[in-house]
């Protein structure tokens, strides 16, 4: 589709060399590298998929009950992820009898901005605020990744004594989405003590009293349901 | 009456600019992009605000589906070969200079060993077929302790998936553990995989779980 054009100035002129414009069309080309991009786009991913580095504690049984001890009762913190993204949570740890007869002592709460991260930041003042004025200077460039990460680890440290411990136990009714949005929830109040762990009789029997639902039990817990 | 000479003009509008503007962002794409690695199950990953990139070299990736079958892939080829002779052995399964072949271009893996053989000597398209009915009992690792049958015989007796892993990071040590599935995948799917490494034989406890940036994150 090149068009030559002609110059209109023909003034007679003999054996005048003629002025010729050529114009090539461009336009099937744009076509076809539209085309090329488009596809290009359609099979390539851009961004390198994220990561979220978890630790899980060691699954050696004598190691488990000396961390459990370890726990202060003043910062802990556990949360039930039940179905349907239902979030449960307490804070302490249940004693006796008496708490789990207490029905305020489970507290309803929710993923996001308004349930349970109100509550984890509102335990996790000081640190947060510390590690949030690192991350802005990492985002400025005035300190590098492993400094952040060292620095941070530092403030964590230095308030173990009153920072919260988080106990995340996923039921089974729960999804991997649920466990994913509860670490996430950690990393956004920059808690450092936490940890995924296996839910109790007692946290089943919790959840069981809060919803009705039988299958939050245990199989022994559904038998001794039953026996009663 | 006057005649409004309308005046011709021609419409030719020159695309070269146009021309040059998408060469250069079909360079832009070409050169920046990877492409997509095909994987047997398509799965939303989760979203978290975690900006941690991951790894390129010495990854292994657990792709677990809902119903939890597991497929595997490992970025180093020749460490793949390696893990796939290392875990035949015990079953007294050899393979041809051909099936090793095709064994190194999949991205990533997911059947039984006893069947590994009959995979690997489908064409591409019937071996990606194969994959694609979950149903069938021959896709994915098996991951279970207990045996597992089908009419057509036994397919695993033994918790292959372990011996996977365990001759994976035999091969290497310095391999990380990406977990990716699906964020609808029930919490026991995945913890079943998980105490799998972190049971006895493996004694894993750091995993990568990959995850897509949170849109509108920071806080």
């Amino acid at each position: 589709m090149a068009e030559i054009q002609q110059s209109d100035h023909n003034d007679g002129g003999k054996n005048k060399q003629k002025k010729q414009h050529l114009r090539v069309d461009f336009t099937p080309m744009v076509d076809m590298n539209m085309l090329l991009i488009t596809f290009f786009m359609f099979c390539t991913t851009l961004l390198k998929p994220q990561t979220m580095n978890i630790n899980m504690p060691m699954k050696d049984e004598n190691l488990t009950e000396e961390e459990k001890t370890k726990i202060k009762e003043s910062g802990a913190v556990t949360l039930l992820l039940g179905a349907n993204d239902e979030l449960y949570y307490y804070l302490g740890i249940p004693k006796d009898q008496s708490t789990y007869d207490d029905s305020t002592y489970l507290v309803t709460s929710s993923y996001g901005v308004d349930g349970i991260r109100k509550v984890l930041l509102e335990k996790n003042t000081g640190t947060y605020e510390k590690i949030q004025e690192l991350k802005a200077q990492l985002k400025e460039g005035t300190i590098v990744d492993s400094v952040f990460r060292t620095k941070s680890k530092e403030i964590q440290d230095a308030a173990k004594e009153y920072a919260p411990t988080v106990m995340i136990k996923p039921t089974e009714l729960s999804t991997y989405k649920n466990m994913v949005d509860a670490l996430d929830e950690m990393l956004i109040t920059n808690i450092g003590a936490y940890a995924i762990i296996d839910l109790t009789e007692g946290d089943r029997f919790f959840l069981y009293q809060r919803t009705g639902n039988k299958e939050y039990l245990s199989e022994a817990g559904r038998a001794e349901l039953e026996q009663k | 009456m006057a005649k409004v000479k309308v005046k011709k003009q021609s419409t030719f509008i020159d695309m070269t600019a146009m021309s040059d503007v998408t060469v250069l962002l079909l360079t832009f794409f070409m050169t920046t992009s990877t492409f997509l690695a095909k994987e047997p199950i398509q799965v939303t990953t989760p979203a978290s605000v975690s900006e941690i990139k991951i790894p390129e070299t010495n990854l292994l990736t657990i792709l677990v589906d809902k119903e939890g079958k597991v497929f595997l892939s490992m970025d180093n080829a020749e460490q793949k070969v390696a893990t796939l002779k290392a875990v035949s052995e015990p079953y007294g399964i050899t393979y041809t200079t051909k099936q090793i072949e095709a064994f190194r271009k999949l991205q990533s893996f997911g059947v039984p060993i006893r069947y590994m053989q009959t995979f690997l000597d489908l064409p591409i398209e019937k071996q990606d077929e194969e994959l694609q009915n979950l149903k069938n009992k021959r896709v994915g690792v098996p991951a279970d302790d207990d045996k597992i049958e089908d009419g057509r015989g036994v397919i695993s007796s033994d918790n292959e998936f372990k011996r996977w892993v365990a001759a994976a990071l035999d091969i290497n040590e310095d391999l990380k553990i990406a977990i990716k599935s699906d964020q609808t995948t029930s919490y026991p799917v995945v913890k079943k995989i998980i105490d799998i490494l972190r049971g006895d034989d493996l004694r894993r406890n750091r995993y990568l779980l990959i995850t897509t940036l949170r849109e509108g994150s920071s806080n």
